[in-house]
């Protein structure tokens, strides 16, 4: 297994962030900018991801919700979320990251609050999960950057892609 | 590790860095160098150069660097090498720990970081000989 030293991983993610931001020059740009870079990862992590990790396929969302937290985020992040806050209806469930190596050392200034720092994440998860024949919705609820105590990215399973689309590109 | 500073002719590394046993020569450069790329990267760099007509200039040799993993270079961008994204963050770390340089990403045997140093830092180099 490949490891990479972590802070030049933070410290990159950190410079993307902050050209994003001189070239966007408002956060909701920046945002859907994040989550577009995101989805194009998650398109081509997930092959990364299946061929690496070995798992079959996942019989419903509790198990997707299971692999995504234990496995991917261990091998790409090193964190495993919690899974919690399942809906009645078993189709929506947050995780919640107590810590996240993408934020390390980093502080929103005043003048970005609506900025969704680590809104790539949001985006792999959907591209990958697209991959696989799964629309989800995903999205950060709370936000250790501004001020909340944890980090907790919102999942919901929005319906099964029947058809089979080429490996799509935004 | 034995390893001593040799004065005199220009220190040519034209081996990979592992440990040979013996006296090594190394330049200051070299020795601020390695434990920096085994840092970022995790292995020491492919090779290391000097060129030889021009003592202010290094070569790093990289046959597959880390950034460059699953990018292919479509034919219309060619001259395009994203190694240029190491190639700054060389430039800075050189510059920010007193060896201010321009370094430049090539695609020479695999990727080749050019480092030109300023002469500021060759003079001092070579002042230190003295001692």
């Amino acid at each position: 297994m490949h490891l990479m030293n972590s802070e030049l991983f933070t410290l990159t993610y950190g410079a993307l962030v902050t050209q994003l931001c001189k070239d966007y020059e408002n956060d909701e740009d920046v945002n859907k900018q994040l989550d577009k870079m995101g989805y194009n990862i998650g398109v081509r992590l997930i092959e990364d991801f299946l061929a690496r990790s070995n798992v079959g396929r996942c019989h419903d969302f509790r198990e997707t919700a299971d692999v995504i937290a234990k496995i991917a985020f261990k091998m790409y992040l090193g964190i495993t979320p919690s899974i919690t806050n399942w809906s009645p209806g078993g189709d929506e469930f947050s995780l919640i990251l107590e810590n996240n190596p993408l934020v390390d050392f980093v502080e929103l200034p005043d003048n970005h609050s609506t900025l969704i720092y680590s809104n790539l994440l949001c985006g792999v998860l959907r591209g990958a999960l697209e991959m696989v024949q799964m629309a989800v919705d995903v999205k950060f609820v709370q936000d250790t950057l501004k001020g909340d105590s944890v980090t907790e990215i919102r999942m919901k399973f929005i319906r099964r892609i029947e058809d089979n689309l080429p490996a799509g590109e935004e | 590790m034995e390893s001593r500073f040799t004065r005199g002719k220009s220190p040519l590394l034209e081996r990979p860095l592992g440990r040979p046993r013996g006296e090594v020569s190394l330049s200051a450069f070299a020795l601020l160098f390695c434990p920096v790329w085994r840092a970022l990267f995790g292995k020491e760099a492919d090779k290391l150069e000097q060129a030889n007509d021009d003592d202010k200039t290094f070569y790093v040799i990289e046959r597959e660097p880390l950034v460059n993993t699953f990018i292919s270079v479509p034919r219309e961008n060619s001259t395009l090498n994203c190694a240029a994204f190491t190639a700054g963050l060389v430039e800075a770390v050189l510059g920010a720990s007193g060896f201010p340089a321009k370094v430049t990403a090539h695609w020479h045997k695999g990727t080749t970081l050019m480092i030109k140093f300023e002469e500021g830092v060759i003079a001092r180099d070579k002042s230190l000989e003295g001692r």
